[in-house]
């Protein structure tokens, strides 16, 4: 189970970095956002993996999962959600003002 | 329980929100609130700095949760002295937005307020999600502040610092997810406990957690090779933005400080010390870098702009070098650079609209409107920035150099840290002469509305006036910094004062 985990962490966040590094501010906002998932993913297994056990205090139940990593996720969440409606409309925004959505600002920056 | 502690965290945020629903009233009404606001924050600022001066931490634990598992706000002498040169800052940036610069796009006063709160709430904190979150408050408000007035440059420069910082803020949460995996707790104090007691099989990855940290911080910081969002930003943003901006790598500054030297500090067992190798190097590549910017810097902005960057790393000389005496030389430094950079800023900005279609760029224009108080207002800024006596840059890199002398870089750090005072001071006088001596052509390129009125003059007089408080109260100042110092140099006394609940 961690191994699915922290292979599905890497591959987002090897995904996410490549994306950012791209010359279009498009493909930079969804690298970020893949990096978000992956950081969130991150954030939960932090906690442990438990398999077949909740949060929530029950007869009966000995081992339960970690309930903070769940919060600091759903924090995360949240900031990542506002931070990335920002970025959309500001990246919208550069494209009108500057007439191109290279991530230089420049026409023409590609060679 | 004391509950000033919390106001510089709930005065801007409900002055903010006050400020949202006066949005589409008369600008007096939300620039007199703002203000008020600003100012009641320098009274509560001192009475925390005077509660502070008696020692010991006060602890303010957030919906009364017992105190390693909750949220906290922690005052000590440095929170204390953080949240009051937050205020001292934001009282001359306010002073001067309210001459016009804050009609020039939609509520700027609520942003600023919720800049304020994130900087002082990212100042309090004890709990180091908390500072994540106070973090991302203050990010987001910048963001704003940065965009405010719009134009295409300021667009260019905003995304780009938006990508940065939003990049940071994921880095961040990654070295968190590491930290709570391997220490269980996110409570400073809590951490700095238990950091030398973990199982010897996490210690390679608490100390990945640690240094990927300190690469977020020095994002923030503006460190090299990760200042380079710095000079295109500064120099877009609009004057009070950027003299406001002067306290935003302080934070990145001040998280450093905080957490290696109390978790990460000389206590830690297995991850003591862990940066301290590192910050010596850095600062001092950081000060070598940045000098050569500012002698390339082709406007006063960018220049500026760089002259910060050498404060930094001059900052971070200091923490390398630890031990109580350099502390207490870079939060003297710290306090120094902050404000007379940011007065130069809104300076910058003054001179800038007298000049006409050059703007601030380096070259010959048409003379200012103004000379004489411009002039001399530069001059004594000039001196402040570059470390000339009598001004407290002179004190400040003295004090810092003297702390050095027992170090074992002690000729790596005096050569870098003087030859960089000499590079700025030949880009601050190649400046200074183009701008107001090497004049050419007649006066009618120069916006005929543009003379600095007293209203903007006040806010710069008042931080150049402060280099010159800060040296001739330099005697008392040192001391309280000197306390200050001595409680970061203990990490046992804020363990034990606040997991005891402070007093």
């Amino acid at each position: 189970m961690e191994a699915l985990v922290a292979i599905a962490v890497g591959a987002l966040t090897g995904c996410g970095i490549y994306l950012m590094l791209r010359g279009r501010t498009f493909p930079v906002i969804l690298g970020l956002s893949l990096l978000s998932y992956a950081v969130n993913l991150f954030l939960v297994s932090s906690g442990r993996l438990t398999v077949g056990a909740w949060s929530i205090i029950t007869y009966g139940q000995e081992r339960y999962p970690d309930p903070l990593p769940q919060a600091l996720v759903l924090t995360a969440i949240v900031i990542g959600f506002a931070m990335t409606a920002f970025v959309l409309v500001l990246a919208l925004r550069a494209n009108f003002d500057l007439g191109t959505d290279h991530v230089d600002g420049v026409k023409g920056s590609d060679r | 329980m004391n509950h000033l502690m919390i106001a510089p965290v709930l005065l801007p945020c409900l002055t903010a929100v006050l400020l949202l629903f006066l949005a589409k009233q008369d600008k007096g009404i939300q620039r007199a609130v703002s203000v008020l606001s600003t100012f009641a924050m320098v009274a509560i600022s001192l009475a925390l700095v005077a509660q502070a001066g008696q020692g010991g931490y006060g602890v303010y634990a957030l919906g009364d949760w017992p105190i390693p598992f909750g949220i906290i706000l922690v005052l000590d002498r440095l929170s204390a002295g953080m949240v009051l040169l937050t205020s001292v800052v934001a009282v001359g940036s306010l002073l001067y937005a309210i001459q016009g610069w804050d009609l020039k796009g939609t509520n700027y006063h609520a942003l600023f307020q919720f800049q304020i709160m994130g900087l002082n709430g990212a100042f309090l904190t004890g709990d180091i999600f908390n500072l994540f979150v106070f973090f991302e408050v203050l990010l987001i408000a910048s963001y704003g502040l940065l965009l405010h007035g719009g134009g295409a440059d300021r667009v260019r420069a905003g995304l780009q610092y938006v990508v940065v910082n939003l990049t940071g803020s994921a880095f961040f949460l990654i070295a968190l997810g590491i930290i709570y995996g391997t220490l269980g707790t996110l409570n400073m104090a809590d951490m700095a406990a238990k950091a030398s007691t973990i199982n010897p099989e996490l210690v390679p990855v608490l100390q990945a957690g640690a240094f990927l940290l300190l690469v977020v911080f020095s994002i923030k910081a503006a460190v090299l090779p990760l200042y380079f969002w710095l000079p295109g930003a500064y120099r877009a943003a609009s004057a009070p933005v950027a003299a406001l901006f002067a306290i935003m790598t302080k934070v990145g500054v001040y998280s450093i400080l905080r957490v290696f030297t109390l978790v990460f500090g000389p206590e830690g067992g297995a991850v003591a010390n862990i940066a301290l190798p590192i910050l010596i190097p850095a600062g001092l590549l950081t000060l070598g870098m940045a000098a050569l910017g500012a002698l390339a810097a082709r406007d006063l902005r960018t220049l500026l702009a760089y002259l910060v960057i050498v404060s930094v790393g001059t900052l971070l000389v200091a923490l390398g070098i630890s031990g109580q005496e350099a502390l207490a030389a870079g939060l003297y430094y710290m306090a120094h650079s902050t404000v007379v950079v940011a007065g130069l800023f809104l300076l910058a900005e003054l001179i800038k609209d007298q000049r006409g279609a050059r703007e601030d760029t380096l070259l010959p224009a048409p003379a200012v409107r103004q000379p004489a108080i411009l002039g001399s207002l530069f001059f004594l800024g000039a001196m402040g920035v570059a470390g000339l006596p009598p001004l407290s840059g002179f004190v400040g890199k003295a004090l810092v150099l003297r702390s050095a002398v027992d170090s074992p870089h002690m000729g790596w750090i005096f050569g870098v840290i003087l030859g960089g005072s000499l590079l700025s001071l030949v880009a601050l006088s190649r400046a200074g002469s183009v701008l107001f001596w090497k004049t050419e052509g007649s006066g009618d390129a120069r916006n005929p509305a543009a003379t600095a009125t007293g209203g903007a003059l006040l806010p710069v007089i008042l931080f150049v006036g402060f280099t010159a408080i800060l040296v001739l109260a330099a005697g008392p100042i040192y001391a309280y910094l000197d306390a200050m110092a001595g409680q970061l140099a203990d990490p046992t006394g804020y363990i034990s004062g606040v997991l005891g609940g402070g007093n």
